[in-house]
């Protein structure tokens, strides 16, 4: 493995020599972010190799306006509220989910399937899951729905804040980061998507853009293919997930996605709205829209003061340019959504990097 | 029609912990018969003890495990050699211990039994005698299932004296076995994921070698059982008690891999998952080879391996690894529980 290692970081520090300028790769994908801190990946670059973590963590991305719409159900008497673990320590303008658990209507659950279980047991309340996710968790919440119709569970509905990864990456280098060289791209949503999905970053922004699981040697890996291709003045896309991701994806999960949901103007923290970039129930599922049926407004929200996470997503500032980092912002008192999730940029930095 | 007969199990009523009859009845015949032992077997309010020194250990520590029964133990066992091995990282020979049941009213009585059977079969195998103990019944849903306390004490051996305040600048750190083994077998079983390889729990006293090591070696400074924090938290709490800093070899680090495959699917970090049958020690350097040694030629600790050492603080006292790529990172105490990833 330490073959491998060595002969990456051959190639990256050749084509720093070569380029003679600071190389600016971002990945867009939390797992990513994840295992490059926790592997010490950042250790082992030249300097001139800079890494921007992206709008990759699921939980991060979801605008305020959400959150708060999320508050306002676990509030009511007849709702309980099925989530996600990251989602619920996450602060909204008035507390977090964490601090509705003791009324006894927040379940952390681990699957979507265990969402509308939890709507079969519980007759008496509506149960709402807080379906967030990028194109990976999308197909099983769109499964759940079909079964809920299917069943005809009313008492079950989902808040959709799911998200399309592309959207966002377009936005990026549209005028948010110019200084974005290449990207990284994401392992699990390509095995939803494909990686030919990203064809159009690489066509229309000659961006190189290079797919990667998440061992720490195919990323330092997919790394070194990226600065070849810099240094040479290419881009092209490359997978070297080959043996998860093909080319077209998972047809059977885009097939589910499509007949459930369809692409709407969203919301998105730093980001701001995107077009057709939220995943939202069709017509024929509609009544299983928790925002339809609770009359909630999916508006931008207002985030809490002094956070910067919205710049982080974005790649225009290091957690540590943020004054709250590590002094009033920790994962034991998070005021922003990228220290909570164990997928959050700050959190990463926090936990495995704070020294330099 | 044919109705099948069904027989409702036997169950703990709350009139089991009032202090009369059926208390009386459930200690005679369910509890004490299976740790006979003199100190015991009197009954009187405390048990009376004869030590060899009067240079003893004493701790305790509360039991309130979910599930009850899990793959490589339960309950039980748990508050056996929890206690156990607290003592023994200390530097002593446990001996006896308490045992204070809080059952909730409702719980089967056969359940109650297969524990107190565990328990008993924990505290032969590590040489301790449970010699005083309590029972008490708490209405239903106030408790779940059954919590435990254990408490113990130990003799110290000779000539032993470990603390956090004699680890030095190059001594050795060395871990007796694979890690994350009982955190992620819970935590899987606790949220329903079965893997195709079976996780099971480290439970186990390590008394036994952690003796024989103090015993044969003098150059043990410091020993700790990493269990609720895991090795991180352990680590972080070297370099809190010394002010030195510590560098761990993450290839060294042995984990199984059902173990890692469970902590990567769930999003933990395996150096914040729970032990609950390893210790780390700080060894002097020159006393590392002989504590290995000692160590893999007892089952107890035949994965044992040096992970790193003891250096010097440059900028401020923390805990590096060296990953296995090559590069470093700075491994931190836990924050509370870590939450499960969704994508």
């Amino acid at each position: 493995m330490l073959d491998r290692i060595a002969h990456a970081q051959h190639a990256i520090d050749d084509a720093c020599r070569k380029l003679g300028r600071q190389i600016t790769i971002m990945e867009v994908c939390g797992t990513h972010t994840v295992s490059i801190f926790r592997s010490g990946i950042r250790s082992i670059l030249p300097e001139k190799v800079k890494l921007l973590s992206g709008p990759g963590c699921p939980v991060c991305v979801t605008d305020q306006g959400y959150i708060d719409a999320v508050m306002q159900l676990a509030d009511r008497d007849d709702c309980l509220i099925a989530t996600y673990g990251d989602m619920i320590r996450v602060p909204g303008s008035n507390g977090s989910l964490e601090t509705r658990t003791t009324r006894g209507n927040v379940r952390v659950v681990l699957s979507s399937e265990d969402a509308l279980q939890l709507a079969r047991e519980r007759p008496d309340k509506t149960v709402v899951f807080i379906a967030v996710g990028f194109e990976t968790t999308a197909p099983a919440t769109a499964v759940v729905v079909k079964e809920a119709a299917g069943e005809g569970i009313e008492n079950f509905c989902i808040l959709s804040g799911h998200k399309l990864v592309l959207p966002a990456m377009r936005t990026l280098l549209g005028g948010m980061n110019d200084r974005i060289d290449a990207f990284l791209c994401p392992g699990h949503v390509s095995v939803i998507i494909g990686s030919g999905a990203f064809a159009e970053i690489v066509a229309d922004y000659r961006r190189p853009c290079v797919v990667a699981g998440f061992e720490p040697v195919q990323i330092v890996e997919a790394l070194a293919e990226i600065c070849r291709q810099l240094a040479d003045g290419r881009a092209e896309l490359k997978s070297l997930y080959g043996a998860v991701v093909t080319g077209k994806g998972n047809v059977a999960a885009q097939r589910i996605i499509e007949e459930c949901f369809e692409p709407a103007d969203g919301f998105w923290r730093g980001l701001g709205k995107i077009a057709k970039s939220t995943l939202v129930l069709r017509e024929q599922y509609r009544r299983f829209d928790a925002f339809q049926r609770f009359g909630l407004e999916d508006g931008p929200g207002k985030d809490n003061p002094g956070c910067r996470c919205g710049e982080v997503l974005c790649g225009q500032i290091d957690p540590s340019e943020c004054s709250l980092f590590g002094t009033r912002c920790t994962p034991a008192k998070p005021i922003g959504p990228c220290m909570v999730s164990s997928e959050g940029t700050c959190a990463a930095w926090f936990k495995y990097g704070r020294r330099g | 029609m044919i109705r099948q007969m069904t027989t409702e199990p036997e169950r703990i009523l709350l009139a089991h912990g009032g202090g009369g009859q059926l208390t009386s009845q459930l200690i005679r015949e369910r509890i004490v018969p299976r740790f006979r032992n003199d100190a015991l077997s009197s009954l009187a309010d405390s048990a009376s003890l004869t030590l060899a020194s009067n240079a003893i250990c004493f701790t305790t520590d509360s039991y309130v495990v979910k599930p009850l029964f899990f793959s490589g133990g339960d309950i039980g066992k748990l508050a056996v050699c929890g206690t156990v091995n607290d003592l023994a990282v200390c530097g002593s020979k446990p001996l006896a211990l308490s045992l204070a049941l809080i059952i909730e009213e409702g719980f089967e009585v056969a359940m109650l039994e297969r524990i107190l059977d565990s328990i008993g079969e924990a505290a032969n195998k590590n040489d301790v005698s449970i010699v005083t103990g309590d029972t008490k019944t708490v209405e239903r849903d106030s408790a779940d299932g059954i919590f435990i306390n254990t408490a113990g004490i130990g003799v110290r051996l000779p000539n032993v004296e470990p603390g956090v305040d004699r680890v030095q600048v190059g001594d050795t750190i060395l871990l007796s076995g694979t890690i994350g083994d009982h955190g992620m077998t819970i935590v899987s079983q606790r949220e329903g994921i079965r893997f195709e390889s079976q996780l099971a729990s480290d439970c186990a006293g390590l008394a036994e070698l952690t003796c024989s090591l103090f015993t044969n070696v003098p150059g043990i400074r410091f020993m700790r059982d990493p269990t609720r924090g895991g090795l991180a938290t352990t680590l972080n709490e070297i370099v809190e008690g010394s002010r030195l800093s510590v560098e761990v070899c993450e290839r060294e680090i042995p984990v199984r891999p059902e173990v890692q495959a469970a902590a990567d699917m769930l999003g933990f970090d395996v150096l914040n998952a729970a032990n609950e049958g390893k210790f780390m020690a700080v060894v002097a350097p020159e006393a590392a080879d002989e504590c290995l040694r000692i160590c893999r030629n007892h089952p107890l600790g035949k994965d044992a391996r040096i992970i790193g050492e003891i250096v010097q603080t440059r900028d401020k006292p923390l805990v590096e690894l060296r990953t296995k790529i090559g590069g470093r990172r700075i491994v931190q105490m836990p924050y509370g529980r870590e939450l499960p990833r969704i994508c």
